[in-house]
């Protein structure tokens, strides 16, 4: 009792400190400035003295403070020292092992994937038009790159597009956006082409975000999550709302759940929209039917407008999962639903079988938004111009792929199906090894690309931890002892006192299985360690 | 009456009895729930609308794409709909898109980015070996050695490297760094970037941020998206756009009493104004930085872009690195180029970077950090970028197509600058300063009193008023100077060389006899 007293006392203290060196700072500056301005201009000599001493402008304590706040573990310290690892390991340094496998990112090619023939021959096609002539290329890619090419002014790819996209691509999203609802109609004019997905969801978290103190917009995000929301989050200082999603049972989402942090965030922020990710990212859980309906109908009852982060909708491996788009399910909930429920949902080119991350490529369907906010969006978007124009035309391609009468589609069929297969495989492979890993527990990776199963840390190694979670300290060992990059599971969120790790299925099988007998090894040898 | 009835049965009854409640009861709840779900759902509003969205987005101008765009883009589509107009084709002179105007992407930029789609053109003999060469550089560079793949947030390291080679070239071997190059996705996200880590406080502390008038809008833009404050400093059109000192540092005092005035930014050559810059100019500039403690921002995106006789462009970098190590070692600066402008036009690839010096180090680790949540600029673009810095040398193969090819369209660009400035200033009415780099004139142009009043009745800027009847009567697309800023009572509209010279002739006289039929119309 008398200790925390004490402690108590101290804390008073340090704030009566800070607050005062705080007030005093802001005395001495506004002196300052009032002595520059009533003193005559400085002569020449004097300014340049002043230089001499002169202080940065942009420094920690004044740059913008949300930025400050930022983090995003995915290219966090772990990933950084992976790069350093990587170039000793090109400069002749020993390590235990002999190259660095980065399974800290969903980056498809950099491990292995190969790029669908299709979309490369059309890009190639587009970018030198004189390759029209070149008999190699099939007839249909012909066709394709010149119907795109005619899209753009001057038939170049250089010319600025629409600041919402080429509008035959946004036409061509449409009708795929149909095709895979079942017909469910969809407007061209929702179809906002981004520069990657994650440009969607910051843009339509910006134009989201009002309010200060009590009514300042609050976000509702699940834990774990993607670190692009948290970070997004930071930036336009919104209040992030975690909901949690349920590990015991394959990670599902409750409502229960989202109805306990909705009440709790009511009483500090202004509640008004709610993300979810399907297939689950770090998580890897595909959502059923009934669970989008109950979450919609959520939504509406709590009048919150609906992220759907899409973006792994062809990732989907476990048998009787399947991907529904919240969009399908929202129609077929009946017009009370669809004439109202405010939803934007997302997909992009950098992931499922495509792989194409480097193109920054992606849509976003507006639904039931307000045209007066639907103009704002379309004016916010002009300002950077316009989505890069190649990942334009990658995204066509991937919307408008080669029909079975064409002559690429032989090719591209396999090729899909191929990647997707293995991916499947991989995907099983990595739950069942893992699983048996005495203090791993992981569930299954029903969809996305990316396990993210729970570990048991020893006391040791918990308390070993000085200012770094502990899971970061697993993760940074690991990395040191055997080369492998993986993100803690303290980058995504998790519940109190667990502990986790991302990894990706992306790594050849045969590396993959390389990878998981590593990180078998290393858990039982660091578990005996700190025990 | 109440049948007798014992044991068993009874508490059959009992419970049958109570099930039905139960039953009744439970259905009157999900009918009330329901009752209420209805009743919430038909009094639900939406969520996001003008009044609850972000107030800082509505605050959003950009006129380069503004309404007049819009409008053109709609006259488009009802020349193609067959719909009769006194014209048959829209000319888009309101933006800097260079192949939309028909200018030819550079050969070797192609070929190289058509092997890096496509590697299995490597063996292809139709490419010069030194595409080949640069593709396969490139492609090891990427993950899976593939454009596909994730690169380093920074942007690729070898294309960073070229980029600073090429900035040591430029500016006479004034030392550059590759680790304070970072790739963009055209330069404005560089500078969006830039502002986002430079706003802040609040109230009189708020950043200020110190434009030139008329400015790329941009800037106003990307202000007022930060919630920061937006400072003019106006450019003399009497003196060719030049920038005064004493205008900074009147500008500068005014702000200082409700802001924190932090940054500078000067565009140079100038968008739309077209003025280049002298070497003394830059040196005032960086010494009034210096004295006020101001972050520089350089955009100098037009660098390549110099016409007129007597102007060069020398870079913020170069003349800071002259001024010697007390201002060289001091001064934080910014500078940007993109692979959207000078001869290569390719906006569309969204290719970038920007330099950063003297920043601190504190700060350039919390820049990394920003620009990896946004995970890398796209690929191809920074494949441009490298091509653009790193060019076919004298005795490689592609070189001297290479080079016909930009000394083309620099002259083009050139001739089209002298052209438009002749026409224009032998309108009575219109005045036009030399376009000495850039791509854009910028003139005065004189509204008559009833045109101005008859666009105040409309609620629109007399120079939109003007600019939209040109468009409606001629199908020329030009922005109003309202859209850059321009001093009071003064009206302006930016026009893109950028035409071929022919077109450029037809488009300029079309312009002449408007002007003369509006003038003559509402005097």
């Amino acid at each position: 009792m008398v200790e925390s007293a004490l402690s108590n006392i101290y804390i008073y203290i340090y704030i009566y400190i800070y607050i005062y060196i705080y007030i005093y700072k802001i005395w001495v500056s506004s002196v300052g400035r009032r002595r520059v301005f009533s003193n005559p201009p400085p002569t020449h000599e004097m300014t340049e003295n002043s230089v001499v001493h002169r202080g940065k402008v942009l420094t920690l304590g004044t740059m913008n403070p949300s930025v400050k706040r930022v983090e995003y573990a995915v290219r966090g310290p772990i990933v950084q020292r992976a790069v350093q690892l990587e170039q000793e390991l090109k400069q002749g340094i020993q390590k235990p092992f002999t190259e660095v496998i980065k399974a800290n990112i969903g980056d498809c090619h950099a491990m292995g994937q190969q790029p669908i023939t299709f979309f490369r021959q059309v890009l190639a096609l587009c970018c030198y038009p004189d390759l029209l002539e070149d008999n190699r290329f099939p007839e249909d890619t012909k066709t394709r790159a010149r119907r795109i090419l005619q899209a753009c002014g001057g038939g170049s790819l250089g010319s600025y597009s629409a600041s919402q996209g080429i509008e035959i691509v946004r036409q061509d999203v449409a009708r795929y956006i149909e095709k895979r609802d079942g017909g469910i109609p969809c407007n061209p004019d929702n179809i906002y082409l981004t520069t990657g997905a994650s440009d969607g969801i910051t843009t339509m978290l910006k134009l989201l975000v009002s309010g200060e103190g009590s009514s300042r917009t609050g976000v509702m995000i699940s834990i774990p999550q993607y670190p692009l929301y948290s970070a997004a989050l930071a930036e336009l200082s919104a209040v992030q709302i975690s909901y949690y999603l349920d590990e015991e049972n394959c990670w599902s989402l409750a409502v229960g759940e989202l109805q306990h942090a909705l009440e709790a965030a009511r009483q500090y922020c202004r509640p008004r929209v709610l993300c979810i990710i399907n297939p689950g990212n770090p998580t890897g859980q595909v959502q059923s039917r009934q669970c989008i309906e109950d979450v919609i109908k959520f939504a509406a009852e709590q009048n919150l407008f609906l992220m759907a982060d899409e973006v792994y909708q062809d990732n989907v491996y476990a048998d009787g999962c399947r991907f529904h788009s919240f969009k399908k399910v929202l129609f077929e909930m009946g017009s009370k639903y669809s004439d109202q429920v405010e939803l934007v949902s997302f997909h992009s080119t950098s992931k499922c079988y495509m792989g194409e991350c480097g193109f920054r490529a992606g849509y976003m369907e507006v639904v039931n938004m307000d045209p007066e906010v639907k103009v704002q969006l379309t004016k916010l978007v002009s300002v950077r111009l316009c989505p890069p124009v190649p990942g334009q035309v990658l995204l066509d391609l991937v919307v408008n792929p080669p029909l079975p009468e064409e002559p690429s589609y032989r090719t591209f069929f396999e090729e899909r199906s191929a990647t997707l297969a293995m991916l499947a495989e991989k995907a099983r492979m990595t739950q069942q090894i893992l699983n048996e890993v005495p203090g791993i527990t992981c569930n299954p990776v029903q969809g996305a690309m990316y396990t993210f199963p729970r570990i048991q840390l020893p006391p040791k190694a918990i308390a070993q931890e000085k200012g770094q979670a502990p899971d970061m300290f697993y993760c940074m060992k690991l990395l040191e002892e055997t080369g492998i990059c993986l993100v803690p599971g303290s980058g995504f969120g998790q519940r109190d006192g667990t502990y986790h790790f991302r990894m990706t299925i992306l790594p050849p099988t045969d590396k993959l299985k390389i990878v998981l007998a590593k990180i078998k090894e290393f858990h039982q040898s660091f578990t005996e360690q700190y025990s | 009456q109440c049948p007798v009835v014992h044991g068993k049965e009874a508490v059959w009854a009992t419970t049958r009895n109570l099930m039905k409640s139960c039953w009744l009861l439970g259905y009157l709840g999900l009918a009330r729930r329901e009752m209420a779900e209805n009743e919430a759902l038909s009094r639900r509003q939406k969520v996001l609308t003008i009044d609850t969205m972000n107030a800082n987005i509505k605050k959003v101008e950009y006129a380069v794409r503004g309404p007049i765009v819009q409008r053109a883009v709609q006259i488009e589509k009802e020349l193609k709909e067959g719909v009769k107009k006194p014209f048959n084709e829209v000319i888009k002179a309101n933006i800097g898109d260079a192949h939309a105007m028909g200018q030819r992407p550079v050969t070797f930029f192609r070929q190289v980015l058509a092997l890096c789609s496509y590697p299995e053109l490597l063996d292809d003999d139709k490419f010069p070996e030194d595409t080949k060469y640069r593709a396969q550089r490139i492609l090891k560079a990427c993950g899976g050695s593939s454009i596909g793949a994730y690169t380093a947030s920074q942007g690729i390291e070898c294309v960073r490297q070229d980029v600073s080679r090429y900035i040591e070239r430029r500016d006479g071997g004034v030392p550059c760094d590759p680790d304070n190059i970072y790739l963009t996705t055209g330069a404005s996200d560089g500078i969006v970037t830039m502002l986002k880590l430079l706003t802040a406080g609040e109230g009189r502390t708020r950043t200020g941020v110190m434009i030139p008038i008329p400015q790329y809008p941009l800037y106003s833009a990307a202000i007022a998206e930060l919630g920061a404050v937006q400072l003019n400093y106006y450019l003399d059109e009497d003196k060719c756009w030049g920038l005064d000192i004493s205008e900074l540092q009147r500008s500068l005092q005014a702000a200082s009493k409700h802001c924190n005035p932090r940054v500078l930014c000067i565009i140079n050559p100038g968008n739309p104004t077209g003025q280049v810059q002298s070497r003394e100019r830059i040196e005032d500039v960086i010494r009034f930085a210096a004295k006020e403690r101001l972050f520089l921002m350089a955009d100098e995106v037009y660098q390549d872009n110099v016409y007129a006789e007597g102007c060069k462009f020398y870079s913020f970098k170069k003349v800071l690195y002259e001024m010697g190590p007390e201002y060289f070692n001091t001064v934080e600066l910014a500078s940007f180029h993109s692979t959207s402008k000078c001869y290569m036009g390719e906006c569309g690839m969204r290719g970038g970077y920007m330099e950063v010096i003297n920043m601190d180090s504190e700060v350039k680790a919390q820049l990394t950090k920003l620009v990896s949540v946004r995970l890398c600029p796209p690929v191809p673009g920074q494949a441009l970028m490298a091509l653009v810095t790193n060019s076919p040398q004298p005795g490689e193969p592609s070189h001297a197509q290479f080079l016909k090819e930009r000394t083309a369209t620099l002259g083009d660009l050139a001739q089209k600058a002298k052209l438009t400035e002749e026409i224009l200033n032998t309108v009575p009415g219109i005045r036009c300063n030399p376009v000495q780099g850039a791509m854009y004139s910028f003139p005065q142009i004189t509204l008559p009193e009833r045109a101005i009043r008859e666009a105040k009745e409309k609620g629109q800027a007399p120079d939109m008023f003007y600019c939209m009847k040109l468009l409606e009567e001629t199908g020329i697309c030009l922005v109003p100077g309202s859209g850059f800023g321009q001093k009071e009572g003064t009206y302006h509209f930016r026009m893109t060389i950028l035409p071929p010279a022919d077109k450029l002739k037809i488009l300029l006289s079309k312009v002449k006899e408007f002007h003369q039929r509006f003038t003559k119309c509402y005097s």
